[in-house]
């Protein structure tokens, strides 16, 4: 690449040499010094805003790290984490080492096994973040686990969500309860449910959720991809597919592009039944006007699919003691708690809410009384996400036999 | 001095950028791009980029919607003109016309997108009354996979700006004149229009309408809120596999990108064809001497297809202001069941950095393209030269499609060791602004009487006095009006924004369609409006302010 | 603005390619007047675009201009000293009646105020000061224009068929006023018509342009 630019390669090593002084990178087990370091910074995080409650909350985190720690914290709002990691590797081509855009970003699944893969995150760290203690990953490994890969320290987790379907009980009495009742339930309501388009990470968790329920190889999807029979493991999805698109919204040739643009069609009438990664966000979708009071959410009986989403540190992040602060902030009871209030994102705590002391545990009490809230331990039968290979090549598959036809 | 080197410097400063970031997308597209392990030459990236399922689907619908969009929008102006005749109602078209220009091509997609979806404002104001639905029909409208719902967003865009060059075009043809001449000799009024003022009019706005033909075929914004989705076009396809998690797509968006290039220029190719044909056509149809056939169709036609355009846009804007203030709104009900200031208060506390960087990059991109501007066009006058054949490429970067340099151009930006910074912002939409400044304000600026500036001169003013206390004055209106292009031009800058200012640099623009993502159309229509409002404001203002500052100036109003 | 002014032009030859448009050797003194006649097409313009400063590229001129002696065929048009009466008034449209005076005074003039005024009344307009030009009828703004070119302090004036766009009854008075202001003011001018009426009451010797 800097092959046309021969003036340029001679003057990159010494832009590194002015830069490479400010980046010893900050030790997280002398907490007291990374707190002093982190004063004054101002870290950059990277974080999808495709939700404006979402960008509220990240608001909000702003303004008490601010308080607390003195970091200035900037959300950058992007459409798709992936453009951020494409940045890094943006920088990592210019040979930009210590001094790139992105401090901190919000992960989790494929994007992570990228930037790993690619040397592009800094760590350890997570581990020793104070507050990390409070996940107890001995008994949640989910913490520690991104889609099957071991997180290594290279990502600290802040939340956690779970596929809930969620449906109008005007129309519906009794929602389908699992896959094959969904096939039959499309073909008897035609136009009233669809999935995102892939490669959306919620319409693939659907897909993903489809493959789990309709082969008896489960064992397979929790390894690399390339180590099984693709193409016979994912027959019967395929099979189940192209039995179920006649019957979807604009009978299956076209998807809403998000899980939000699906929800804005069930505030439309378009659709009668939807599903979200989000537990809470049915409940607060009909606070905030979006969806009719009639709105229900379940969990169907064989479980769904759900994860923990991670905040991460590019290698070259010059304000590595601030993200760090930060992510210890989201880690947080305080931060925890406000997170998972129905009136402000709803999205669940990764602390161990049982091993919390008394006070920190009262924050935590769930409000209930919303009739489109889950009901309570219905999110009990969680399944453990696959190999992230598994996520890139159901898209790929997906995108051959569906598009341009 | 300075003013000499102006019409370098801003040949310089325009074509520079766009070379550079082809020839970064250039290289990887052939397979060099070390920093991902590719150190040697190959056509793999092309292999791959066409083994892409829908890969020619997608290259068909951006050359498609690029060359009809144009067409029609092209037809509709022309139609609007020769039919005008300076009716009331013409002049009502006229002025809601102009402010539909500032209106970014975002938001007026949003509002297309409100009006037409099954759920939208139409369907709900014909239901259930008319058509008996209780439940939006499933009918595969926005982002149908023809692409009809794009063409339409993107007709009501171009429309203004193709009227707007006509009319700016118009006067040096004197068509009162040459129409009285022609219905002296028994023609009817529109027809004489077609015979004798079209076919002079269109080399006038030839390069606004290949301006036309390039974003219409590579648009990345509009065709992502109403474009086809399975594939959607390549623009957008291209956008997708750049920000791929998997970086081994990147060397095949490059070479999406180079198609994209061809893929536009093909466009221009086809264009350039029908030119001929079409004038091949009009020369015999006009040397047929017809007088009356076909007058009233036209006449009609004229009137009809702009109004329409034109209430849609507007009821499509209504549309994103309904929403914005809506509480649950089931459908059919025509209105929202309760009306809500919560979406406006909930954005309002972050509405302040975005409306104000957006401002401040806007002045700044805009201002200096002024500058930059007015320094080429008076050195023209002064030394008395014809515009320089240089001064074409000025419109390189309405020509070659964004999403085909601008990556390439970040990755310079990167090698250079800039960090994205509002003045980087700004530089990358100075590329975009100054053409079209330039475009707005060399007509007027060539036209200007040049006895004004002679008799200045004669009267002991010097050349610079001349042109600070004659020629600026006398041409405040055109200035102000090229200022608020400028303005909206850069306030609906989505990809330079995005891409310059890696993501750090937020504007409405990249709020609001970043936020598209999420569907909400409360929010949307919350963040659609103020995208719109601002460059409205600049037109409030460039219209105005001339009528405050020469309201006892009687030779100043509506000149020159 | 009695100062004495004297315009030789010597041996002055225009062409265009290789096609003389204009040849010309003449001396116009003080108060004098020269007419140029000829028909459209025949040169005059492009003698006084050339005489003024104003000459396009594509043309090439010889010989010289000479302005009290001194050679002023190289100086740009605002420092040469020659003042310019158009087919229009010209009235700047974005000043007042009084702006337009003004604008041609020279820098170091005293009391503009009150010359302006003083000019005013001198031509029957007083009071006219704050005025919108484009209020005035059209033999008013021919009046305010002549002054602003006296005001302007000229050496010398070119006039380009000044009287042509003016009603008939009009185009007799404004000659005489024009004609008597110029004598007064001891200007050498050179006025180019293709009115013969023109050239009677200006009342100099005439050159007629053939081509």
């Amino acid at each position: 690449m800097r092959a046309p630019f021969p003036r340029l390669a001679a003057l990159l090593p010494a832009l590194l040499l002015t830069s490479t002084g400010l980046a010893a990178a900050p030790d997280p087990s002398d907490w007291e010094a990374v707190l002093d370091e982190a004063r004054g910074q101002t870290v950059y995080w990277y974080a999808w805003a495709g939700e404006q409650r979402t960008n509220d909350y990240i608001d909000w985190v702003a303004g008490r790290v601010e308080e607390q720690f003195d970091i200035e914290l900037t959300h950058v709002k992007v459409g798709d984490t992936a453009e951020a990691v494409s940045r890094v590797l943006a920088e990592k081509q210019a040979d930009n080492h210590d001094d790139g855009n992105v401090d901190l970003i919000w992960i989790n699944g494929e994007n992570f096994a990228t930037m790993k893969a690619n040397d592009l995150l800094f760590g350890p760290f997570a581990e020793a973040l104070p507050n990390f203690a409070l996940t107890h990953p001995e008994h949640n490994p989910e913490v520690v686990t991104d889609f099957t890969l071991p997180t290594e320290g290279y990502e600290s987790p802040w939340g956690r969500a779970q596929i809930t379907f969620y449906y109008d009980s005007d129309e519906v009495a009794a929602p389908p309860q699992d896959i094959q009742a969904l096939l039959e339930w499309a073909e008897a309501n035609p136009g009233r449910f669809t999935y995102p388009r892939i490669p959306d990470f919620t319409g693939s968790t659907f897909l993903k959720q489809a493959l789990i329920a309709l082969t008896d190889e489960d064992d397979a999807l929790y390894a690399p991809v390339d180590e099984s029979d693709f193409a016979a493991i994912t027959a019967p999805l395929w099979e189940y597919l192209d039995a179920l698109h006649p019957h979807l919204w604009r009978s299956g040739r076209q998807f809403p592009a998000t899980g939000p643009e699906m929800r804005s069609l069930m505030g439309d009438g378009e659709l009668a039944m939807a599903f979200t990664f989000t537990p809470s966000e049915p409940a607060a979708a009909v606070a905030d006007f979006e969806l009719p009071p009639s709105t229900r959410s379940y969990v169907p009986q064989d479980g769904t699919l759900g994860n923990v989403h991670f905040v991460a540190i590019p290698f070259n992040s010059p304000h590595k003691a601030g993200a760090m602060v930060v992510a210890d902030f989201l880690l947080s009871p305080e931060a925890q708690a406000h997170k998972q209030d129905l009136a402000v994102w709803g999205d669940r705590t990764v602390l161990d809410v049982a091993r919390l002391d008394d006070d920190s545990r009262a924050l935590f009490t769930l409000d209930e009384s919303n009739p489109a809230m889950l009901p309570a331990g219905a999110l009990q039968q969680t399944l453990p996400e696959p190999h992230p290979s598994w996520m890139t090549a159901l898209q790929d598959a997906w995108q051959a036999r569906y598009i341009g036809n | 001095m300075m003013l000499r080197l102006a019409p370098v410097l801003l040949v310089a400063l325009l074509v520079a950028p766009i070379l550079a970031g082809l020839g970064m997308a250039l290289l990887p597209a052939f397979g060099y791009l070390p920093a991902l392990g590719g150190d040697s030459l190959s056509l793999a990236p092309w292999r791959a980029l066409f083994a892409e399922p829908g890969i020619w689907r997608s290259a068909t619908i951006s050359l498609a919607s690029g060359l009809l969009a144009t067409a029609i929008s092209l037809a509709v102006v022309l139609l609007y003109l020769a039919a005008a005749t300076g009716s009331r109602l013409d002049r009502w078209i006229r002025r809601l016309v102009s402010p539909l220009l500032s209106i970014p091509h975002a938001a007026a997609a949003f509002g297309l997108a409100f009006l037409i979806a099954p759920s939208g404002l139409v369907a709900r104001l014909a239901s259930p009354g008319l058509t008996g639905w209780e439940r939006p029909p499933d009918l595969l409208i926005v982002q149908d996979p023809w692409g009809l719902s794009l063409i339409a967003g993107l007709v009501i865009k171009e429309i203004p700006f193709l009227l707007l060059m006509s009319l700016a075009a118009l006067p040096q043809l004197d068509p009162e004149r040459r129409v009285a001449m022609a219905r002296s000799l028994g023609y009817r009024p529109t027809l004489a229009w077609w015979k004798v003022v079209a076919p002079s009019l269109y080399p006038l706005i030839r390069l606004p309408v290949y301006a036309v033909i390039a974003y219409a075929s590579s648009v990345v914004d509009v065709a992502m809120i109403l474009g086809p989705t399975l594939p959607p076009t390549l623009a957008v396809s291209i956008l997708g596999w750049f920000s791929d998690p998997d970086l081994d797509k990147r060397f095949l968006a490059s070479a999406g990108a180079i198609l994209q290039l061809g893929v536009t220029a093909t466009a221009l190719a086809i264009w350039w064809g029908l030119e001929r044909l079409v004038a091949r056509l009009m020369g015999g149809w006009i040397a047929r001497g017809g007088r009356r056939r076909g007058e009233t169709g036209l006449h009609v036609a004229g009137k009809l297809w702009i109004l329409l355009a034109t209430v849609i846009a507007f009821f499509g804007i209504a549309g994103l202001a309904i929403h914005s203030v809506a509480g649950f709104w089931r459908f059919p009900d025509a209105l929202p069941g309760s009306f809500t200031a919560a979406h406006w208060a909930r954005v309002l506390p972050s509405l302040a950095g975005p409306v104000a960087s957006t401002a401040l990059i806007a002045l700044c991109a805009t201002l200096l393209a002024m500058v930059l501007a007015l320094a080429a066009l008076e050195n023209e006058q002064r030394t008395g030269r014809h515009p320089s054949r240089a001064l074409w490429l000025l419109y390189l970067p309405l020509i070659v499609p964004q999403i085909a340099f601008l990556f390439g151009l970040a990755v310079v930006m990167e090698q250079l060791g800039t960090r994205p910074t509002l003045a980087l912002v700004a530089f990358g939409h100075l590329l975009f602004v100054l053409p079209y400044v330039f475009l707005s304000l060399s007509e007027a600026y060539r036209r200007f009487d040049p006895r004004w500036s002679r008799l200045a001169l004669t009267l002991g003013a010097s050349c610079n006095g001349a042109f600070w206390r004659v020629r600026l004055p006398m041409l405040l209106a055109p200035i102000l009006t090229a200022l608020a292009v400028g303005l909206a031009v850069s306030i609906g800058q989505y990809l330079p924004t995005q891409l310059l200012g890696g993501g750090r640099v937020t504007t409405v623009t990249t709020e609001a369609v970043s936020l598209a993502a999420g569907g909400n159309r409360r929010v949307i229509g919350v963040w659609a409006l103020v995208q719109a409002c601002l460059p409205l404001a600049g037109f409030i203002l460039a219209v105005g302010l001339p009528r405050l500052l020469w309201s006892r100036r009687r030779g100043m109003q509506g000149a020159p | 603005m009695n100062a004495t002014h004297r315009l030789e032009l010597r041996d002055i030859c225009i062409q265009l390619g290789d096609q003389v448009l204009v040849e010309l050797d003449a001396e116009i003194g003080p108060g004098e007047v020269l007419t140029v006649m000829g028909p459209s097409g025949s040169g005059k313009s492009t003698l006084l675009a050339y005489l003024a400063g104003f000459l396009a590229p594509e043309f090439r001129a010889g010989g010289q201009v000479l302005l009290d002696g001194h050679d002023i065929s190289g100086l740009p048009a605002e420092r040469r000293g020659i003042g310019l009466l158009f087919q229009d008034p010209l009235l700047f449209p974005h000043l007042s009646v009084a702006g337009n005076l003004r604008f041609g005074m020279p820098r170091d003039s005293t009391d503009k105020a009150a010359r302006v005024d003083k000019a005013l009344a001198n031509i029957g307009l007083a009071g006219f000061g704050d005025r919108d030009p484009a209020t005035l009828s059209g033999g008013q703004k021919a009046r305010v224009a002549l002054m602003r070119l006296l005001l302007s302090a000229p050496c010398a004036v070119l006039l380009d068929e000044p009287f042509s766009k003016l009603d008939t009854h009009l185009r007799h008075e404004m000659r005489r006023l024009v004609f008597d202001r110029l004598r007064e003011a001891g200007l050498p001018s050179l006025l180019v018509t293709h009115d013969g009426e023109d050239a009677e009451d200006a009342g100099g010797r005439v050159i007629e342009l053939s081509h």
